[in-house]
């Protein structure tokens, strides 16, 4: 299989040297990469999923606003990153795939490799309240 | 830097530069100290040279200046290499000719020369196909695989790569460089240091000569010249270093270490 660019190796070398749940997606919005605190979190491993159409990954874990409305997509930090290539940031609750629910907190950028090379989206989220 | 002496009479101590020769094209990889003698040896008649730059670290440049070429009006010379962030291929390369750096300005020299940038590039010299691909390293750097019908020799002085990957020597998908390097006939890759003193090392954008072997292996090369030796290293030094770390080891292919004026046909 062919190498990923070097900008989104190191990415996920970064991920996977953190505490914090990471994401990583391709230009596609495909998930290419989550590392171990997000595998804890949202209650599934990466060796077993494997590479995740955005369709699967952004409905899997049933992203709701506080009203309990289900967010589409677009919605979502990662995804608004993916379309617009620009950071993005919000709050929703999700459910996992152990049926917990958190209220998670996400911060999105763009991976942009020189010179101006858009080469996917990268989301930090850490856990603010559990029900 | 360059480290010539009595103790380095086989494998040299010049710094990157290699020549790859087909027809009447002529392509230099890097433009370190082992450009100047080269620049001798293709005298005056030559009317077009390609300078290919994986990156503008000092000793990969650091011969531009004494290249011959380069003060022959009649002929060409195009030069390809990686912006900075911010800076483009030209300013960056003024920057070594200027002074205090060196005496003469680029657009002093008498050469007529042609500056493009380049990244995850494909692109035509005369017969040959390039294909350039950032590297494990740190500031842009590219490597550069270069077709020729079905040869391929791929050129990796500066690379690290098992920095980043995420089980090397194992997942091509996560091994940087591997597109560049991949059924190469001949690899040119780095192997600067030990396992002991690369583990001192991790990050600085070389790599052991052990995790050179490996990526040799991954990457299905036929043949790998083991490059960019470090310039404390002795001859005697870089034979046990070689000797040490393809001791258990299994590798089905041509292994070498890097010998100035050394030269292979394809």
């Amino acid at each position: 299989m062919p190498s990923r660019e070097i900008e989104v190796i190191l990415s996920r070398q970064l991920a996977d040297s953190l505490s914090t749940s990471v994401f990583i997606v391709d230009p596609d919005g495909n998930l290419i990469f989550y590392n171990e605190p997000a595998e804890e979190l949202l209650g599934l491993r990466y060796e077993e999923t494997g590479v995740m159409p955005l369709a699967e990954w952004s409905s899997i874990f049933k992203p709701r606003d506080d009203h309990g409305n289900i967010l589409p997509p677009e919605e979502l930090p990662l995804v608004h990153t993916i379309s617009k290539q620009q950071p993005a940031h919000g709050e929703f609750w999700i459910k996992s795939l152990k049926g917990l629910e958190f209220k998670i907190s996400v911060t999105s950028f763009p991976i942009m490799g020189r010179p101006n090379r858009f080469l996917g989206g990268i989301a930090i989220f850490w856990k603010k309240i559990e029900k | 830097m360059p480290s010539p002496g009595p103790e380095k009479n086989k494998y040299g101590g010049n710094t990157s530069c290699i020549q790859i020769e087909h027809d009447q094209t002529c392509l230099i990889f890097d433009g370190g100290s082992g450009i100047q003698n080269l620049g001798k040896k293709l005298g005056d008649d030559i009317s077009e040279v390609n300078i290919l730059l994986t990156h503008l670290h000092i000793d990969h440049i650091m011969g531009l200046g004494y290249f011959q070429p380069f003060y022959n009006p009649k002929c060409t010379i195009n030069i390809w290499g990686p912006a900075g962030s911010s800076e483009s291929l030209t300013v960056r390369l003024r920057r070594y000719f200027s002074p205090p750096f060196f005496p003469l300005r680029l657009n002093e020299l008498p050469a007529k020369v042609n500056i493009t940038e380049i990244d995850n590039s494909t692109f035509q010299i005369d017969d040959f196909l390039i294909k350039s691909e950032y590297l494990c390293h740190p500031g842009p750097t590219v490597g550069f695989r270069c077709e020729l019908g079905k040869a391929v020799v791929s050129f990796m002085p500066d690379h690290e790569p098992s920095l980043g990957s995420s089980n090397f020597p194992h997942l091509s998908e996560w091994c940087s460089g591997y597109n560049i390097a991949k059924d190469a006939d001949l690899l040119f890759h780095d192997a600067q240091y030990s396992n002991e003193e690369y583990d001192r090392r991790i990050g600085w954008g070389h790599c052991s000569m052990e995790d050179a072997i490996d990526f040799g292996t991954l990457s299905n090369v036929k043949k790998m010249i083991l490059f960019h030796h470090d310039p404390i290293n002795k001859d005697i030094d870089l034979e046990t270093m070689l000797n040490q770390s393809v001791e258990n080891k299994s590798f089905n292919y041509e292994l070498m270490l890097a010998r100035e004026n050394d030269s292979f046909s394809i």
